[in-house]
């Protein structure tokens, strides 16, 4: 079987959604396996995918729920299969359960989650922001994760390729941080040509079965991975285990291995972050924000800035891990942080604790099922200044 | 002159057996270890190609059993083996697939999934362990409890309904349904392969002596009592109707094969035509 490295050409210039994009990435990426439970407002990136899966010699299943789905995935990917899976606030509530099952067994794959407004259903077809700490504090216990947060179609398609190939390369599920504004927008997408794009191959063992311990690390941290059905015979438990896989009940196996677990993302930060930087130098204010939010507020700093503020942009497109050492470093010189988003503070208190008390954070929330007026950003960039 | 010493002496399952994780966690009387040891006699016999075998388990006392065989072996999140064997089928068509888990495992927290799996018929084969009772945390209530039987959650005796799980797992589309106890070994090993080797989604109930919880608690305080009352309380009735089968706390255990019957199944074989 040859489904992990079959590449198809797909390439052109289209009008997608950031749905239909997201699985145009997804695609582009290897991905073969996709389970899933309908659910506005990322109903489309499931459609798209079985409607695409069976060309390229994948599979889509629907299943019962998105606990289920979450579940497939991860055996889908011990199967050696590119898989993940789309949904929004309530099933990824659901698929928390699987994703600490994911982080434990260090199983690539990818969650992307079209937020909308919540609590509960909330407002199933209008936009939120409002789970960006769940993606990292989700599931119980010790762990890290990584997110990504586009904020075009053309970015989703092209950070969904990311997210599958951090999650290879890192052995964790990578979370697609999106919103329902940026999936339901249309835009042109190019979807470069297969030789264009650059995948991660998993790492395979490189000992024979007889000397394969599936969690025995590399220098990075994270360990090879043997697929079932290749005769290395491994065993994997969602129980705290040593190098064998086999479970430990004591603190120091519980230590080694959640330290890892972090470790290997935290340490491995420099790779894994991008940021999108804007006129920062020099600034007074920067306006620091993600997806959506982000969008809406480069009008606000465009304004701004025409009333000669000294206002930059940070735009993380790496929500987590976060990259508290870039604002640390900003807030240095800049007065104030002003952080937008569709929620009541969540990157905010991140922004606020890597800035301490050497610049202010001016949250501007907003309940969600719209975006923020721009020139609500713009009151709190004048604010900022005052 | 040699003399043969315990050391020298080879367990005929020692090739599918992780020794170095033994002795296991199971208390003396409980089945499992006999079930086990049937599972992979069937394994053996039905010459499986052991680095194409996997074997799934969710959480509890029988969950334990993934992490004992020497084979591809995953022990993941509490009810989800289901889910979780069915994406990795879909991902490697050629390997066997076997789920072993417990009655709570498979029919209470993973209740969902097992009528799902079963009605998609997916090409699998289902072990499930049934003690009537939550061994792992201490003998709590379960969904196959018998009616008026004692657990540390029924102190007073248990009012709700169990399930009949050969009915529910039939009714949901599975392609062969069995149901033996721990005292019909080699009954159970033969359900086993047959299971095995049968295309589609296989389900076995065992029913199982938890003499630590169940049995002290409903008056067969050992292994060896529970066993009898397998050995005097079972009727072997191949093809029962599935609606009279359920368990009562006294009463019989029918066992038997109830059905084996052909349809098509997940993943579809390449090139499957079959009218779907």
């Amino acid at each position: 079987m040859n489904r992990m490295t079959k590449q198809h050409d797909f390439s052109g210039e289209f009008f997608y959604s950031g749905d239909e994009a997201c699985a145009a990435g997804a695609i582009a990426a290897g991905c073969r396996f996709f389970a899933g439970y309908p659910i506005t407002p990322a109903t489309e990136i499931a459609e798209t995918m079985s409607e695409r899966l069976p060309e390229v010699g994948g599979t889509y299943m629907q299943m019962e729920d998105e606990i289920a789905s979450m579940a497939a995935v991860l055996g889908a990917s011990w199967g050696g299969v590119k898989a993940m899976t789309a949904t929004s606030g309530p099933g990824f509530s659901l698929m928390m359960e699987n994703i600490g099952l994911g982080a434990m067994l260090e199983t690539p794959c990818v969650v992307v989650n079209m937020q909308r407004a919540g609590p509960s259903t909330g407002l199933p077809t209008l936009t939120g922001q409002g789970d960006m700490m769940q993606a990292k504090w989700g599931s119980h216990g010790i762990y890290s994760i990584i997110a990504l947060s586009p904020a075009s179609p053309q970015e989703l398609f092209d950070l969904t390729i990311q997210a599958f190939n951090l999650s290879e390369k890192y052995r964790v599920p990578v979370l697609v941080m999106s919103e329902e504004a940026i999936g339901h927008m249309y835009e042109k997408v190019i979807v470069p040509k297969e030789s264009d794009i650059k995948l991660f191959p998993r790492r395979r063992p490189q000992v024979p079965p007889a000397e394969y311990l599936p969690y025995r690390p590399d220098g990075d941290l994270v360990p090879p991975m043997a697929v079932a059905g290749e005769g290395y015979r491994f065993h994997v438990t969602g129980l705290t285990h040593d190098e064998r896989g086999y479970p430990v009940m004591t603190a120091e196996a519980q230590h080694k291995l959640a330290r890892r677990l972090v470790d290997k993302i935290e340490q491995n930060q420099q790779d894994i972050t991008l940021l999108e930087e804007t006129d920062t130098e020099n600034a007074d204010v920067v306006v620091c924000s993600y997806g959506i939010s982000a969008r809406v507020a480069s009008i606000a700093v465009t304004q701004a800035k025409a009333q000669g503020i000294k206002v930059g942009m940070l735009r993380l497109i790496t929500v987590w891990p976060f990259p508290a050492e870039k604002i640390h470093r900003l807030a240095q010189s800049v007065r104030a942080f002003v952080v937008p988003e569709i929620n009541q503070g969540q990157i905010s208190l991140e922004v606020e604790r890597a800035a301490g008390s050497k610049a202010k954070t001016i949250l501007v929330p907003h309940m969600g099922g719209s975006v923020h007026n721009p020139a609500v950003i713009l009151e709190a960039i004048k604010q900022a200044v005052k | 002159m040699s003399t043969m010493t315990v050391a020298d002496l080879k367990h005929p399952l020692e090739e599918h057996l992780r020794v170095d994780r033994l002795p296991h966690i199971w208390c003396p009387g409980c089945g499992l270890g006999m079930i086990l040891g049937a599972l992979l006699r069937a394994v053996d016999k039905a010459g499986l190609d052991v680095d194409k075998t996997a074997l799934v388990s969710g959480i509890g006392c029988t969950g334990r059993a993934a992490g004992y065989v020497k084979m591809d072996s995953f022990h993941v999140t509490h009810g989800r083996p289901l889910p979780f064997a069915t994406g990795l089928k879909i991902a490697r068509p050629e390997m066997k697939v076997i789920v072993f888990s417990g009655d709570g495992d498979l029919a209470a927290i993973g209740g969902n999934h097992l009528i799902h799996a079963a009605r998609r018929n997916v090409d699998m084969t289902v072990v499930c362990v049934n003690n009537f009772i939550y061994g792992m945390t201490g003998g709590q209530l379960g969904p196959t409890t018998p009616t008026t039987a004692q657990t540390t959650t029924s102190r007073q005796g248990n009012t709700e309904h169990p399930f009949n799980l050969p009915y529910l797992a039939g009714a949901c589309g599975a392609v062969y349904v069995a149901r033996w106890t721990a005292a019909h070994v080699r009954q159970m090993e033969r359900a086993f392969l047959e299971a095995i080797k049968k295309k589609g989604f296989s389900f076995v109930e065992i029913i199982s002596p938890c003499p630590t919880y169940y049995g002290r608690m409903n008056e067969q305080a050992t292994g060896l009592e529970q066993m009898r009352y397998y050995r005097y309380h079972s009727k072997v009735q191949h093809g029962a109707d599935l609606a009279d089968i359920d368990i009562k706390s006294d009463g019989q255990i029918i066992v038997g094969k109830f059905v084996d019957i052909e349809k098509p199944y997940l993943p579809m074989p390449p090139g499957a035509d079959d009218g779907r």
